[in-house]
């Protein structure tokens, strides 16, 4: 066993004290230690996307962080997007909608990636959100579901906000 | 894919820092880790010891000293994307920044790790080349400055050495109104580019060019300064045609090929992207408008 370290962290609301290994990354912490295993994996080297978290409003690859320096920071993941058990987020919603998943893999990289986005621009263009999301691959939809999801949401939260 | 195991390090100081470069065997600097860690979880590198940055104070600013900008090491890529200073006084930075990896790597990648990681297509590099950026660099003998063009000593080798610290970057910037293009060329959006340039032009009122930087990336071992064009660029009005031929001096330069990409397909690239860049740069300038 390597060299651990204790960390404390917020994950989705809530805290959490615990043992890490150092050279643990914080994708493999959050599905092997805390169980949250919505956040996935595809190539752990940067290139897929579907690793993508929150790390204080700001969209992060979780593979290429190590689990030590989320210590004392404030990460989403999928399992805290949406308002409540029985209610889902407008963006998950639109997804739903949209055919903007068919397996499934890429969405929670798809969802907290465009979280972000959205909030930074509420009204993209078609092309602005081609790009937000070229960081993330899908193999099933071939991204016209994802893109028409991600517009649909957009309307849907500048209507949540403007009532 | 996990990295080997190694002690990991979050000093809070350059001090700190230096200290222990010094003092460890076989250690390695974390700057934003969009480079590090996948070269990590694929043990690519298996240091014994991981220096991590981002806690180290008063590495992360961006300041406007007048005829220069002023970038600390650990300054986010995101931060510099979304500065308004960047945009107003080096605009050639601001295009560059949408076109380096992602959003999702721009929120965690930093300016320092960058141009220590010195990829020959990576677009930072290239910038500080375009704008004769000069590098400051700290050790236990205290700061150093070095011109970007010595920088790189070698393919992905920065002169920094082993017990140094790459603390902060100087941008010197150009005249106000002046022409500038990043344009690269890449498989997918986001991915390292296979050939990219930098041009900077200032422009007077008649039209003429009176000073002019072009930079090849992705091609040489480390950015290329095409100097040759640069001088032949002086008095040219931005004729497309003058341009396409004097962009052809571009198929010299000692070209890199991988499965990607072979020499001769960069060489090529590197004219129509010098030219590319030209023609945007000169349309954007204030001159002979």
């Amino acid at each position: 066993m390597g060299e651990k370290r204790k960390i404390s962290l917020t994950v989705n609301g809530k805290s959490y004290e615990e043992e890490v290994e150092v050279r643990f990354h914080l994708a493999d912490f959050l599905r092997q230690q805390l169980g949250l295993t919505g956040t996935h994996l595809g190539c752990e080297h940067g290139v897929c996307g579907a690793c993508t978290i929150l790390m204080n409003g700001r969209s992060v690859r979780s593979c290429l962080m190590l689990a030590v320096q989320a210590d004392g920071q404030d990460l989403l993941t999928i399992e805290g997007i949406a308002p409540s058990e029985e209610e889902m987020h407008p963006l998950q919603e639109a997804f739903r909608d949209n055919h903007g998943l068919q397996c499934g893999f890429c969405t929670p990289g798809m969802l907290t990636t465009l979280l972000e986005f959205l909030d930074d621009n509420p009204d993209p263009t078609e092309e602005e959100v081609r790009i937000a999301i070229s960081g993330n691959l899908c193999r099933c939809t071939g991204y016209q579901g994802i893109v028409a999801a991600a517009l649909d949401a957009a309307q849907r939260l500048r209507e949540a906000k403007g009532a | 894919m996990k990295p080997p195991p190694f002690s990991y390090h979050d000093p809070s100081s350059v001090g700190e820092v230096i200290n222990l470069l010094e003092t460890l065997e076989n250690p390695k600097l974390l700057a934003g880790g969009q480079s590090l860690m996948p070269m990590l979880n694929m043990r690519y590198v298996m240091p014994d010891h991981l220096i991590d940055l981002n806690k180290v104070e008063g590495l992360s600013y961006i300041e406007d000293n007048k005829e220069s900008i002023s970038i600390g090491g650990m300054t986010l890529q995101r931060d510099l994307e979304y500065s308004e200073l960047i945009k107003a006084k080096c605009p050639l930075m601001h295009d560059a920044l949408q076109q380096i990896g992602h959003r999702q790597t721009r929120n965690r990648g930093t300016i320092g790790g960058s141009l220590s990681h010195l990829d020959p297509a990576a677009e930072l590099p290239a910038v500080c080349a375009a704008h004769d950026a000069v590098i400051i660099l700290q050790g236990p003998g205290g700061e150093r400055e070095i011109p970007f063009s010595d920088f790189p000593i070698a393919y992905m080798t920065p002169v920094t050495k082993e017990d140094e610290l790459l603390t902060g970057v100087k941008i010197p910037i150009w005249q106000e109104g002046h022409g500038y293009a990043f344009v690269e060329f890449a498989r997918r959006h986001g991915d390292f580019a296979i050939t990219s340039a930098a041009a900077l032009l200032e422009v007077d009122q008649g039209g003429g060019i009176t000073r002019a930087s072009l930079t090849v990336g992705g091609v040489g071992a480390a950015p290329v300064r095409m100097t040759s064009i640069e001088e032949a660029l002086i008095g040219q009005n931005g004729d497309e045609e003058k341009l396409r031929e004097l962009c052809e001096s571009c198929r010299e330069i000692d070209a890199l090929g991988d499965v990607y990409a072979s020499s001769e397909y960069r060489q090529h690239l590197a004219t129509v992207m010098s030219r590319r860049a030209l023609v945007k740069a000169y349309s954007r300038s204030n001159g002979g408008v």
